[in-house]
């Protein structure tokens, strides 16, 4: 089956992103696709490259990460959650006069119509909030 | 890529309007998605019911009135708009007195509108 995935609960203040990575991990394993995986709300800190990790936890960003380049999948952050939360890509920081810009590879910032393209182009789109 | 039928959308929407960022955000896909005209139906319940209260004094906070944008909706085809009536009840909300005219459902009557829809996101 060819899924999407929507996270918008935040990666310190719920379990949601997590929750994401194991249930698209297991999916995975399982023989299905991911088309696309969008942030979106307080869930787009999880692709900030400026979240420092203690050596005995794990990072929620690498592990989305590895899987993401593993697998070859679609990781969109929307633009308009990003920025009002301070994630910017190089061109969102150039555009916004920002000094500086955090958004992890291989996340990429884009809007709202994503999301829609992944609702209508996956069998199934799975939601994790709060 | 481009030869697939939109699929049906409900939106179920049940976060208070002010306190965090979830309405606002929320009301950035409903009028995403009516631009893109994707089929869509909104259904208002828990404290979502308390987004249909007119006379938002939200600069009070200050926040950005939501209750300002709702209205115009159903000028964007977005006019399959429903509330749970016990949620309304709960809360001392009269159907009557809301900023949009909704259609107001039983627990059943919303099963049945979550079943009738492809995808359903919830706030």
């Amino acid at each position: 089956m060819k899924l999407s995935l929507l996270i918008y609960g935040s990666p310190t203040g719920s379990q949601a992103p997590h929750t994401a990575y194991r249930y698209a991990a297991a999916a995975l394993e399982k023989g299905h696709t991911i088309h696309r995986v969008f942030f979106y709300g307080d869930a787009v800190h999880t692709a900030s490259s400026l979240t420092v990790t203690q050596q005995d936890e794990t990072s929620i960003e690498s592990l989305w990460q590895q899987l993401l380049r593993k697998h070859d999948i679609d990781p969109v952050v929307c633009i308009a959650a990003a920025v009002r939360r301070g994630l910017l890509d190089e061109t969102e920081a150039r555009r916004h006069e920002k000094s500086a810009f955090n958004l992890s590879s291989p996340f990429t910032l884009s809007g709202l119509g994503q999301l829609l393209e992944a609702i209508n182009h996956s069998d199934r789109l799975i939601t994790f909030g709060y | 890529m481009s030869d697939f039928t939109p699929k049906s959308v409900l939106i179920v929407i049940r976060s208070a309007p002010y306190g965090n960022q979830t309405a606002r955000e929320t009301l950035d896909i409903i009028l995403t998605a009516a631009a893109f005209e994707q089929p869509l139906s909104l259904l208002f319940c828990e404290d979502g019911v308390f987004q249909l209260l007119p006379e938002q004094q939200s600069g009070l906070i200050p926040a950005k009135n939501l209750g300002a944008t709702l209205p115009v909706l159903p000028m964007y085809d977005v006019d399959k708009i429903y509330a749970d009536r016990s949620a309304l009840q709960q809360r001392g909300l009269d159907d009557t007195e809301l900023l949009l005219p909704v259609s107001v459902l039983s627990h059943n009557e919303m099963a049945d509108l979550a079943a009738n829809h492809q995808t359903i996101l919830s706030f």
